[in-house]
């Protein structure tokens, strides 16, 4: 991956001047509230069933980033999640591994270690998640500590006092410095914590700020705050994605992340991906789930498609 | 206005899941009729879907049912009955339908019912002292059995009995601290319906007791086989093969099973339907060090 994106290349004249980047962000279309969440709404009423669900729950699953972000993470519980990770039923070993775990900076090498040679990403959080609100020294070296630990992704915050305050160019530039730490050593997530954000309209632009700015991905909340991930929120950010893409033949990646917690969620917002940018986000490269709860579901559903039983939650861990 | 005749209001009888009156996930409904045939009402006709949530409903429920104290659960019980002695009416007229019974016949079997739930309300917390207790050791130790709750129960209800059988099979299920996940009588399934209404209003967490209507042989064979159902009484479950093949879907996760027999409700009881969904577990405990005396006290 050339350090220099052609993204940045392609918006140089955009991101000149703070005067220029407002202008280009408060251009864009502003969003049809109504009919958006209307179209997110339609796209979730998709009957999905027998070999079709049974194919988007393996995809699910291979899509999910398992999370422990709490205060009391020890290394032994962090142990115990890169286990599911790697194996998430062990009573099923045709069961897909998921995409990555994702954990606090500190935890980085525990996590690494722990899921070492089985393909699994170590995701850390970073930039004094989860509100950000951090010198950038600080959260520049929040950032290279994660990733001297093992990191293969970084999820960073954006400063959501200096966007709703206006600053755009501030936030540009954070995002594109700690993009510059990340190198080709780790891929970027940008957290917008959309549920901050107030309106579509900034949710919108925070996507194209995001992207311009290097974004790997861009991610909608931290799970931290009351609204996370929506159906609406997120087809809003594919939208933005695959304008992205026409635009700059750049591709990048989406993730929901908070409160999506039953198969038949997670099956909602593939049918969002592929009905908005189509199956090149069909893959754990390009589409995340932020989650914890969520992979038990799908564990359980999982097994009864294989075996014509409902599951119950004795027959996967507890976590 | 007064010479216009009143049309009168029919009752849309409804499912009772995680103390929600839902309608079948499936939309569906079946007739119900009166001994004589004549159309009574449209109850739901639940699908396995309709299962499947009543088990997670159950499930929830079950940790703070269990973990109530015997004398809470004693209680509300006992407010139970108190609720359907204020309905007695109501069901008096379902059970005389439903079973084409007089209407005093129908009153003495309410009137049975109702007595039901007072006698298992009075068994809560009394129950620990006849199954559980302190076991002799020969060593400086007790050691205590207590009988614990088995988890989620289905229930196949009675068939021919739709009220008093109904809470003769529920009721000892729920008095000892287990949830349960009723299939109500095919034929008869609208006082079990109302008795939903009425658990309702009892003070019972949603979930406890959860009433489908509808075919035991359509969703029997996907509770008996629910990994996450711990125990079947099988009572109702009359109908050819069905019981058989229930218990043998009902070992593949070692299920506690009530096998079908015949029963006459209006008799006492006794506790073996308590005891049939009870798990005895045995602890020991150091008395503390022993004095000179020979004894810690």
């Amino acid at each position: 991956m050339p350090t220099t994106a052609p993204a940045a290349l392609a918006f140089a004249d955009v991101t000149a001047s703070d005067g220029a980047l407002r202008r280009f962000l408060h251009g864009l279309p502003g969003v049809d509230a109504v009919g958006l969440e209307a179209r997110a709404a339609s796209l979730g009423t998709r009957s999905i069933k027998t070999t079709a669900k049974a194919y988007a729950i393996d995809l699910a699953i291979s899509m999910i980033d398992l999370t422990t972000l709490e205060g009391a993470d020890t290394p032994g519980k962090v142990r115990a999640l890169a286990a599911k990770a790697v194996n998430p039923d062990p009573t099923d070993r045709t069961t897909p591994k998921t995409a990555a775990v994702c954990v606090y900076p500190d935890m980085v090498a525990t996590a690494k270690a722990a899921v070492a040679g089985s393909g699994v990403k170590v995701a850390s959080v970073a930039t004094a998640f989860p509100a950000g609100r951090a010198a950038l020294p600080v959260k520049l070296a929040d950032t290279a500590d994660a990733i001297a630990a093992g990191a293969d992704e970084i999820d960073m915050v954006i400063d959501r006092g200096a966007f709703l305050a206006g600053r755009y160019m501030e936030v540009y530039e954070q995002i594109a410095a700690i993009k510059a730490e990340c190198g080709d050593r780790a891929r970027l997530k940008v957290i917008f914590e959309t549920g901050e954000l107030s309106t579509y309209d900034n949710i919108r632009r925070a996507s194209w700020l995001g992207m311009m700015a290097g974004a790997d991905f861009i991610k909608t909340s931290t799970g931290k705050v009351a609204v996370n991930a929506t159906p609406a929120n997120t087809l809003l950010m594919l939208e933005a994605v695959r304008d992205f893409r026409a635009q700059t033949g750049v591709q990048i990646g989406v993730k929901p992340a908070g409160g999506i917690r039953n198969t038949k969620e997670a099956i909602k917002f593939l049918v969002l991906v592929n009905e908005t940018v189509g199956e090149d986000w069909l893959d754990n490269h390009w589409f995340r789930f932020g989650a914890s709860s969520l992979l038990n579901d799908l564990l359980m559903q999982r097994q009864k498609l294989a075996t014509g039983r409902y599951s119950g939650p004795d027959y996967v861990t507890v976590d | 206005m007064s010479d216009v005749t009143r049309l009168s209001v029919f009752k849309t009888y409804k499912l009772y899941v995680g103390g929600k009156f839902p309608r079948s996930e499936s939309g569906r409904v079946y007739e119900v009729t009166d001994s004589k045939g004549k159309w009574l009402a449209n109850a739901p006709l639940s699908s396995r879907k309709d299962a499947r949530d009543a088990v997670v409903a159950a499930r929830k429920a079950f940790g703070g049912w269990a973990g109530a104290t015997a004398y809470n659960r004693g209680q509300i019980l006992y407010r139970v009955a108190e609720m359907l002695e204020g309905r007695k009416g109501q069901f008096v007229h379902e059970v005389a339908h439903a079973e084409g019974l007089s209407k005093n016949k129908a009153a003495e079997a309410v009137e049975a019912a109702i007595d039901r739930w007072v006698w298992y309300a009075g068994w809560t917390d009394k129950i620990a002292q006849v199954v559980g207790g302190a076991n002799p050791v020969a060593g400086p130790y007790f050691n205590l059995s207590t009988p614990e709750p088995t988890g989620v129960v289905t229930v196949v209800a009675p068939q021919d009995s739709s009220f008093l059988g109904l809470v003769s099979v529920i009721a000892p299920v729920i008095a000892t601290g287990n949830t349960a996940v009723v299939i109500a009588s095919e034929k008869a399934p609208l006082p079990a319906l109302s008795l939903g209404e009425v658990l309702a209003t009892s003070d019972l967490p949603g979930g406890v007791v959860n009433i489908l209507s509808g075919k035991a042989s359509e969703m029997g064979p996907h509770l008996a086989a629910h990994q996450d159902v711990n125990a079947i009484d099988l009572t109702g479950a009359t109908d050819g093969d069905l019981a058989r093949d229930l218990e043998v879907a009902a070992a593949d996760n070692l299920k506690r099973v009530l096998r079908p027999r015949t029963e006459d409700f209006t008799e006492s009881p006794g506790t073996e339907r308590m005891t049939a969904f009870l798990e005895t577990k045995t602890v020991w405990h150091p008395t503390g060090s022993l004095g000179a005396s020979g004894s810690s006290y």
